[in-house]
């Protein structure tokens, strides 16, 4: 344990901001907001579960402005997630550890995720669009 | 007796004292499991996902009737399950990583380990009650 005045991970003041360690560390960010984010879902079967009333008071809760931004943040951490994991299951075959393939693949997980976002929110704001 | 061989009392070999620490333990099956729910995650999160924005503006008869239809309620216990599952051990290495204070690292490890087990049963039990009762 850390009884010792050496410096500690995350060593953040001695790198120059790169693209790999925004991923890096956006993965463990966003991983951190999906746990939380995974009691939205709980909360969801729970209303759903106890009944009409109960459900539509959280699909008010879900539309208000606060949760429509909430969602919008916990989608896009989804993808990011989704993305990038996908992408370091690639690396744990081996693949893509070559530093161009390695920043070319951080910022295909950051434009994917951006790119997933915002095709979901049009589905889901298109007025009559989304069914 | 010189100071020097009153402060030596451990007279066992350096890696007899090391064997059974660190990474020699269970460092593996934790990186496994990790990996293998998140293949599974990538599968039930799609899944999951579009699931939702199919009940986008559904009423309460009808999102609780496609949560009911068998495959769906199994795929949904299925996704909570692996989701806090995979959430844990995430979680766990950030704490360890991160959490420098013995006493606060073993209490948040042991928090987040109740918390997800009472998420994941919660979620079971309230898909089971939607699926089960007509």
């Amino acid at each position: 344990m850390a009884d010792t005045q050496r410096p500690l991970s995350p060593h953040l003041q001695v790198y120059r901001w790169q693209v790999q360690m925004v991923s890096s560390i956006l993965h463990r960010a966003t991983g951190i907001a999906l746990a939380v984010g995974s009691l939205l879902v709980v909360c969801g079967l729970l209303h759903l579960a106890a009944g009409e009333e109960s459900f539509n008071y959280f699909k008010s809760l879900i539309g208000s402005p606060v949760g429509l931004v909430l969602l919008v943040g916990w989608s896009w951490a989804l993808f990011y997630h989704l993305c990038n994991g996908i992408r370091h299951l690639v690396q744990d075959v081996g693949l893509g550890y070559g530093i161009p393939q390695f920043v070319r693949s951080s910022w295909l997980s950051v434009a994917g995720s951006i790119v997933l976002t915002v095709l979901v929110w049009a589905y889901v704001l298109t007025p009559g669009g989304a069914a | 007796m010189s100071a020097k061989d009153v402060v030596v009392k451990d007279r066992r070999n350096p890696l007899k004292v090391a064997r059974g620490l660190g990474s020699s333990q269970s460092g593996v099956g934790h990186w496994w499991t990790q990996r293998l729910t998140a293949v599974a995650l990538v599968l039930l999160g799609v899944w999951f996902v579009v699931t939702v924005l199919c009940l986008l503006h559904a009423d309460y008869a009808t999102a609780r009737a496609t949560v009911a239809k068998p495959w769906n309620a199994l795929l949904l216990i299925a996704f909570v399950l692996t989701m806090f599952w995979h959430a844990v051990l995430g979680l766990q290495v950030v704490i360890e990583d991160y959490v420098h204070v013995r006493w606060k690292e073993v209490v948040l490890l042991v928090a987040i380990k109740f918390l997800a087990v009472l998420g994941a049963l919660a979620s079971v039990l309230a898909v089971l009650r939607i699926a089960l009762t007509p």
